[in-house]
């Protein structure tokens, strides 16, 4: 075992768990990330982690309706399986977050405190405050350090993924990376590597991604041959803070906790409501029958707590369709001021703090204003996997909220633990783990799955990457011939030498690689965000094209060859422009309505045609994307329309109201 | 909280401006630093991180010469991830929360960012923090956990104690204590980590992990490393560090439990060594 390498890509939750369940196994691992790992955008989720717990489970809730919500709230376009074993997994993961000293909310009698998140009538959001990304991710940091100290894992911090390595029979057997200070282009030998990256936020210019998430190292290996699932599927959050560098997220957890939404509005006699003659004044002086509360009357049993693609879909609707925008643009109030402040601090106090120092408001004593903004990719590369046990002869009707759950919640009826086959790519021996795989959350991420899915790809497939590495080490990576390696230096030396051969002279905005950036940002949140049609997506397919044309001959503003940030960036523009035609391509293909896909001209969910994964492939011949579509395993519960605006919305409802005390 | 809001709350309605951004700069270690300055127009909610990416595009300076983008640390641009740290105006804090409606809020006021002093500077803005995550290591601030097995829940824990250890755990690294220190100081040299003072961020840390039940298993290593060279003692008690951290982590209240645990510690290991 002793000479066994893996590589992991990303220092994220997804990358860090793989690292430390890797490392644990004995083999070694090497940790490539852009930042240290520790400034990963993990830092960023902010409202908690679902899991069946005790208390919900002994009203009524089961990782088996875990698993029921997060197909449903993903309008079944996730393959059920691997969401099984998922859900299933949750409460362990929580444990042993808890085992790793995460701080997360208590209650009196020192449990841990649960909140209420959207498609779910019951409390089985985890968090810490309001910052439980960043308490997950610097736990397994921690636990990260200590094998660093031990020597089992290796980091390589400030270093960009540049390609795949692959040997003559196409298995993966290693990567070509750069360092971003002294732009030393290596090759680095592996016998599996896990790509966990995160998700393409970059490509809409502005979202509430980190400046990291450019989505560059998934598309360099879309580019060198792995499938993609799903790329038109891109999840809008439906609140955020507008800014002029980024969209500041501001958390369901707002939501979960109590907060409204609502607009200034007169109800007519016919129950219609119209835009207020002082909308944008001081929220504070609207009476209460002058607020339309427009979630709450259109969704009775979720409320402001339905799933976000409707949310946001309702807020753009409000905004642009009704005109009755907060000052007559785009923003809508999210109110906490009827909330005692004590009890806002103690559960939210981060992500207020957020709002006060961007906005420059109390959001304590002033509605916050808000809007949507791209946050997070459900699509990905496309990944494979090893279903369990469970095989029903039939497909399950939908779970009803609160009834008895038709498993037990064994390892293995969803996946089988340890298999070599779960979420690697079409090329062997290359894993995608995390937000940058396809896979878990459907058309639709529920709030707080993410986090979840990513130390479940972590800790559970990255056991069956230990297994893969030992089936493969007989001709592993360290058998390779060294041309192997050699060839990709070579090719990455040249793509850099001719991006630098361009500088001196950016002044023109047509090959200025900041500008393309920003073009491709606002087109691509013009065209592929809340409603998409076919007129705009072909107008956006030549607009790409173009920027492709354009981008062939950019113009870099600096020639360094020690810490050229503008290299990395210009590189990643073009590695962008792959992504963006994927989301396009799948945009325009998928001729139906479903979860975040919202089609005008297709308004409807059409099973027969389109109840299938999206696979973006790469043309290297034509440099262009080519878009199949292949069956969802959808063999445990039955497709059924996806409504949430039913009065109990499939029972369970009272659960809102039982809860806990402490909300 | 309080005194953020009631800042932001007197901050006067800013308009759309011209203003100038003056930037230390150096091409790489070792190499001299010199100062270039920058215009550009400014929206109102404008933050430092969006006036570098401007100049990014267009690094003309202020006399007209074609300069390069200027190179800095930035992440997730919302002060979680501690990234964008810097010295701006001569004040060391993240530059993603620093809005310019509050450093340059006239038509041609100009603001100055250099890079922190107490790190190694990688190329103009970029420093190198790498001896903080070595600190981490140092005073082992982890939970030495029985591996990632389904074992059950962890310790059950009071919410007093979960609201202390919270606050701690906020800590992103970000280095703002550590330029603030008159005892932490620039060590170029990797060999001379080891011995060096630890300062406030690594000191706190080495508290919240002695404040877990788990955590505590290596609580006298940790009080080794802090009796030892670099440690506790070496704090001046200038108490700049609590000033300047931006998640109002209570680190001189830290500082100072470890002095105690440490000074008990050392009476501890003075009996059991001369049995």
């Amino acid at each position: 075992m002793a000479e066994q390498r893996v590589i992991v890509v990303g220092g994220g939750l997804a990358g860090l768990a793989a690292a430390v369940r890797v490392a644990e196994a004995g083999v070694a691992v090497d940790l490539f990330s852009l930042v240290p790992v520790r400034r990963s955008h993990s830092v960023c989720a902010q409202g908690g982690i679902n899991a069946c717990n005790e208390v919900a489970r002994q009203q009524g809730y089961s990782e088996y309706e875990h698993f029921d919500e997060t197909i449903y709230g993903g309008d079944f376009l996730a393959d059920q399986h691997p969401v099984l074993e998922m859900a299933n997994w949750a409460p362990r993961i929580i444990d042993l977050l808890d085992r790793m000293g995460v701080p997360f909310n208590r209650t009196g009698e020192g449990y841990r405190d649960l909140r209420l998140f959207g498609g779910s009538l019951f409390k089985r959001t985890h968090f810490a405050g309001a910052t439980t990304g960043q308490q997950l991710l610097y736990a397994l940091d921690e636990q990260t350090r200590r094998y660093e100290a031990e020597g089992k894992i290796t980091k390589y911090e400030f270093w960009d993924f540049l390609w795949p390595v692959m040997d003559d029979a196409g298995r993966c057997v290693g990567m070509v990376g750069q360092d971003l200070r002294t732009m030393q282009i290596r090759a680095f030998r592996a016998d599996a590597v896990v790509m966990a990256t995160g998700g393409c936020g970059l490509v809409y210019g502005k979202s509430t991604n980190s400046i990291i998430c450019t989505g560059g190292a998934a598309a360099r290996c879309f580019q060198a041959g792995a499938h993609y699932g799903n790329p038109e599927m891109i999840q809008v959050h439906p609140t955020a803070i507008p800014g002029a560098d980024k969209l500041r997220l501001m958390s369901e957890s707002a939501r979960g906790e109590g907060g409204r939404v609502w607009v200034p509005g007169i109800k007519g006699g016919d129950g219609k409501w119209t835009k207020h003659p002082r909308t944008g004044q001081d929220p504070r002086t609207i009476p209460e029958n002058e607020r339309y509360y427009f979630l709450e009357e259109r969704y009775p049993a979720y409320g402001n707590i339905v799933p976000r693609d409707i949310a946001t879909r309702e807020i753009f609707s409000v905004c642009v369709d009704d005109g009755m925008g907060v000052g007559g643009e785009q923003q809508v109030y999210l109110d906490l001021t009827h909330k005692p402040k004590e009890y806002l601090q103690r559960k939210l106090e981060g992500i207020l703090e957020i709002y006060s120092k961007f906005a420059g408001e109390d959001p304590y004593t002033m509605p916050m204003k808000i809007f949507p903004a791209v946050h997070y990719s459900m699509g990905g590369l496309y990944t494979t996997y090893v279903p369990g046990s469970y095989t029903p002869s039939e497909a399950r009707d939908k779970h009803k909220s609160g009834s008895p759950s038709p498993l037990d919640s064994r390892v293995g009826q969803g996946m089988q633990y340890g298999a070599p086959g779960s979420m690697t790519t079409n090329v062997p021996g290359l894993y995608a783990f995390g937000e940058v795989n396809f896979a878990y959350h459907g058309a639709n991420r529920l709030g707080a799955n993410a986090l979840l899915s990513c130390l479940f790809d972590g800790l559970f497939c990255g056991f069956g990457v230990v297994n893969y590495v030992k089936d493969v080490s007989k001709n592993g990576a360290a058998k390779q011939p060294q041309g192997v390696y050699d060839r990709v230096v070579a090719e990455e030396e040249r793509k850099q030498k001719a991006l630098l051969s361009t500088t001196g002279g950016i002044a023109d905005a047509k090959t200025n690689p900041y500008v393309i950036h920003a073009e491709i940002g606002a087109e691509m949140t013009e065209a592929c965000t809340v409603v998409k049609s076919e007129t705009r997506l072909k107008q956006c397919g030549a607009k790409i094209a173009d920027l492709k044309e354009r981008f062939s001959r950019v113009r870099l503003g600096d020639a360094a060859t020690w810490t050229n940030q503008s290299l990395s960036f210009t590189r990643s523009v073009g590695d962008m422009l792959a992504i963006a035609e994927a989301i396009q391509m799948g945009s325009l293909e998928r001729k139906e309505s479903r979860g975040a896909h919202y089609r005008t001209d297709y308004k409807d969910r059409d099973d027969a045609r389109f109840m299938k994964t999206t696979l973006a492939k790469w043309d290297a011949a034509s440099k262009s994307v080519k878009i199949e579509f292949v069956e969802v395993d959808s063999s445990l519960i039955k497709p059924k329309k996806r409504d949430y605006s039913g009065k109990d919305a499939g029972a369970g409802a009272e659960k809102k109201v039982a809860a806990s005390p402490h909300g | 909280m309080t005194t953020s809001t009631a800042t932001t709350s007197v901050r006067p309605k800013a308009t759309s401006r011209n203003i100038r951004v003056r930037v230390k700069r150096s091409d790489g270690p070792g190499k001299p630093s010199r100062w270039e300055t920058f215009g550009i127009r400014v929206e109102p909610g404008a933050n430092v991180i969006s006036a570098l990416q401007k100049v990014a595009a267009n690094p003309t300076t202020v006399d007209g010469k074609q300069s390069t983008p200027v190179v800095w640390d930035s992440g997730c641009l919302e002060e979680v991830c501690g990234a964008c740290t810097m010295v701006i105006n001569g004040k060391v804090r993240q530059s993603c929360s620093a809005l310019l409606d509050d450093y340059a809020p006239n038509e041609g006021d100009e603001i100055t960012l250099e890079p922190m002093s107490k790190f190694p500077v990688v190329r103009d803005l970029w420093v190198d923090r790498a001896r903080m995550f070595h600190n981490l290591k140092r005073v082992r601030a982890w939970v030495p956990i029985d591996g990632t097995y389904s074992l059950g829940p962890g310790p059950r824990e009071k919410p007093e104690v979960q609201e202390s250890r919270y606050k701690m755990s906020e800590c992103m690294a970000c280095g703002c204590c550590l330029e603030a220190c008159p005892q932490f100081n620039l060590e170029q040299d990797e060999k001379s980590w080891d011995t060096a003072f630890l300062g406030a961020q690594a000191i706190s840390q080495a508290r919240l992990f002695n404040m877990h039940e788990t955590g505590k298993v290596l609580e006298g290593e940790r009080l080794d490393t802090l009796m030892g060279p670099g440690g506790v003692t070496d704090c001046g008690n200038a108490q700049n560090c609590v000033k300047v951290c931006p998640k109002h982590i209570p680190l001189t209240e830290s500082i100072s439990a470890m002095g105690r645990a440490v000074a008990i510690h050392a009476v501890k290991k003075f009996f059991v060594s001369r049995k």
